[in-house]
């Protein structure tokens, strides 16, 4: 099967500092793509290397099946929506967005009229003779992202776009990128630190620590099985057990993540269960969330505000949860 | 320290008169700001303004040259005198000249303010704006009479020529008319060349501050989409570097026009606007046709700056 993207065992170091180191990664096809991390886990140079404004220092980037690794970005079929917008403050909206058709020699009236086209798809028709100057953060995005699919290339990178918008504004670019995606059938690599961002909108994401990869799944597998410490901690919020707790609930070495939601109170059939002190309590609107001292270990628990009246801070409670809520983790020691 | 110390009731006095002015001020804001503003509007006003202005009116006034009298009687006998042909001479003279010393300088300051915008760092970048600033620290007069002695027959300039096999070059440029001379320190290419470097500065400044203005990822996203560097320059750089030509332009070109030294040392003989406005006021002590004169520069730079306008050239500012 061919791929859209391909790292080969790809790095990129800075003097003695591996920003990428040996990934491999493909990307399908039409395919959601994110890239999640906190920030200097590489995601962001893997991004530039697919772009080409980095070149991998030994690996190759296959994109279309086809060796990049040393194309300049303008040789690449490849276009990057940036996290700042980089629009051009010379043009207006529509010389902005018909900038990659002029380049590429389209007659002047085709290249107005498929911007345009662009500009609707993105909701901003009637905006082209404005500056980039007059126009709010959010129509800013919509017009960088028309001018980056107005010459459908075969990959669009989204470098953390929705950075900059309000959380509003970013929900709703959430759900029209990906109507966008889906209409276009482009492949999009969405780089992002957002692990709800990248939750809602992917068909797979790679979760990026220290330059490497720790794991590429679909949303749903990264949340119930999710492979290292780093990914459950980093993806939703995860209690590890490890050590001696761990063995003593379930007789086995090693750590296990529990998500929060699946802890309960009391003491029911078929679970495991285990007591504790309540040290902390808080009133997060639809949940509570609960801080449980078990053998030195803290678990959070995360209860229906509705339902339950909560425990006091202090006093000793039973928490449960059922044996296919454990997940084990793969752990290097 | 201890011996220098103020005593301590003399500290806290000052202290709380120090903190009840800053206090009035953070308050009153718009009194700190009057205070911080005045100065300058009144220099501004009086010093630019009046003196602009009192020049203007002056170019109006009456010069009878029978008795050599200036009187306050309004005539535009003064601009009907700057198109006689001697005098439109001089004009067209100086603004030909400003106009190619504006071009060259455009030309050979573009590509050193590239470098030092975008890609000296550090010391290195200290190192270009010391070089280029330091001929600006030695006086101008010392400089301009160095080049005549560089440029005389027989100087360095000529064994220069001679060494690098450019002599029948040379001296056919010297019989081309308009540009040569019967060397180069009497011809017009001897003058714009002299023009040029002392002006140069003027011009690398502010293209080096606006190309410095152009954020990367705008040349990063011009190739993501495909333009090769020589399109990413022309169709982003640049317009960017627009305002930076233009108000360098602005130097060079005023500079040119109201220069006075440059004309009478170097090149061949005849008038520059400078030397007639100085020859006018000092020796004859026409002063209203001597402002009439100066109007020009003026007249010709706020039509420049329009045409600027209109092209666009700072809307991106």
């Amino acid at each position: 099967m061919k791929h859209a993207v391909e790292f080969d065992r790809v790095c990129r170091s800075y003097g003695a500092v591996n920003a990428v180191d040996h990934v491999s990664l493909a990307i399908r096809e039409g395919e959601f793509f994110s890239m999640l991390g906190p920030s200097g886990s590489g995601k962001t140079t893997c991004l530039r290397l697919i772009a080409g404004f980095e070149l991998p220092t030994s690996g190759r980037v296959l994109i279309d099946g086809v060796d990049a690794s040393r194309l300049a970005p303008f040789e690449r079929n490849v276009n990057t929506v940036f996290q700042d917008y980089a629009l051009f403050p010379t043009m207006n909206v529509l010389e902005n967005v018909a900038y990659p058709l002029m380049i590429k020699g389209v007659a002047k009236r085709e290249r107005y009229a498929r911007a345009e086209e662009a500009l609707a798809m993105v909701a901003l028709d009637g905006f082209g003779s404005r500056k980039p100057g007059q126009l709010s953060g959010g129509q800013r995005q919509r017009v960088a992202l028309a001018r980056a699919i107005v010459g459908r290339p075969r990959v669009l990178l989204l470098d953390e776009p929705l950075g900059a918008l309000d959380l509003k504004l970013r929900e709703q670019m959430q759900g029209e990128l990906k109507a966008l995606q889906r209409q276009l059938g482009i492949t999009f690599v969405f780089v992002t630190h957002d692990q709800s961002e990248a939750l809602s909108m992917s068909d797979r994401v790679a979760v990026f620590a220290k330059g490497r990869i720790e794991q590429v799944d679909t949303p749903q597998a990264l949340y119930s099985q999710p492979a290292s410490r780093f990914v459950a901690d980093f993806v939703g919020t995860s209690n590890v057990v490890d050590g001696e707790l761990a063995e003593r609930l379930t007789g086995r070495k090693g750590a296990f993540a529990i998500r929060p939601e699946r802890i309960r109170l009391g003491r029911f059939d078929g679970a495991i269960s285990v007591r504790g002190v309540v040290r902390e309590v808080a009133f997060l609107g639809p949940v509570n969330r609960v801080e449980v001292e078990v053998a030195g270990q803290r678990l959070w628990a995360q209860l229906p505000s509705y339902a339950l009246q909560m425990p006091e801070v202090g006093t000793e409670v039973e928490l449960a949860w059922e044996g296919d809520a454990a997940h084990w983790l793969l752990e290097a020691a | 320290m201890s011996s220098m110390a103020i005593p301590h009731s003399t500290t806290a006095a000052h202290k709380s008169l120090a903190r009840r002015v800053s206090a009035l001020l953070y308050r009153r804001s718009t009194l700190a700001l009057l205070l911080l503003l005045t100065p300058p509007l009144l220099w501004f006003g009086v010093v630019y303004l009046g003196s602009l202005l009192t020049l203007i009116a002056q170019s109006f006034y009456t010069f009878d040259d029978f008795t050599m009298q200036v009187t306050p009687e309004w005539t535009l006998a003064n601009y009907r005198a700057l198109l006689d042909a001697a005098n439109l001479d001089i004009v067209l003279r100086t603004v030909s000249m400003a106009l190619a010393v504006s071009a060259m300088s455009a030309l050979l300051a573009f590509p050193l303010a590239y470098y030092m915008a975008r890609y000296a760092k550090g010391s290195e970048k200290a190192f270009f704006y010391v070089a280029v600033m330091l001929p600006m620290w030695a006086s101008y007069l010392v400089k301009v009479y160095a080049w005549t002695v560089l440029l005389a027959k027989g100087g360095i300039s000529w064994w220069l020529i001679e060494k690098l096999g450019l002599t029948p070059a040379y001296e056919w440029m010297l019989t081309l008319p308009g540009i040569g001379g019967s060397t180069l320190s009497t011809s017009n290419f001897g003058r714009f060349w002299v023009f040029v470097y002392t002006w140069l500065p003027f011009m690398i400044l502010p293209i080096q501050a606006a190309l410095e203005r152009i954020p990367d990822n705008l040349l990063a996203a011009s190739s993501d989409l495909g333009a090769r560097p020589w399109q990413t320059f022309v169709h982003i750089v640049l317009p960017m570097a627009v305002p930076g030509v233009v108000a360098g332009s602005i130097f060079t070109f005023s500079l040119t026009l109201g220069d006075y030294i440059i004309p009478q040392l170097i090149g061949p003989s005849g008038f520059y606007i400078g030397n007639m406005v100085y020859s006018m006021q000092g020796s004859i002590g026409n002063m209203p046709m001597a402002a009439a004169f100066t109007v020009v520069p003026i007249v010709l730079i706020g039509v420049y700056l329009t045409l600027a306008k209109r092209t666009g050239a700072f809307d991106a500012l």
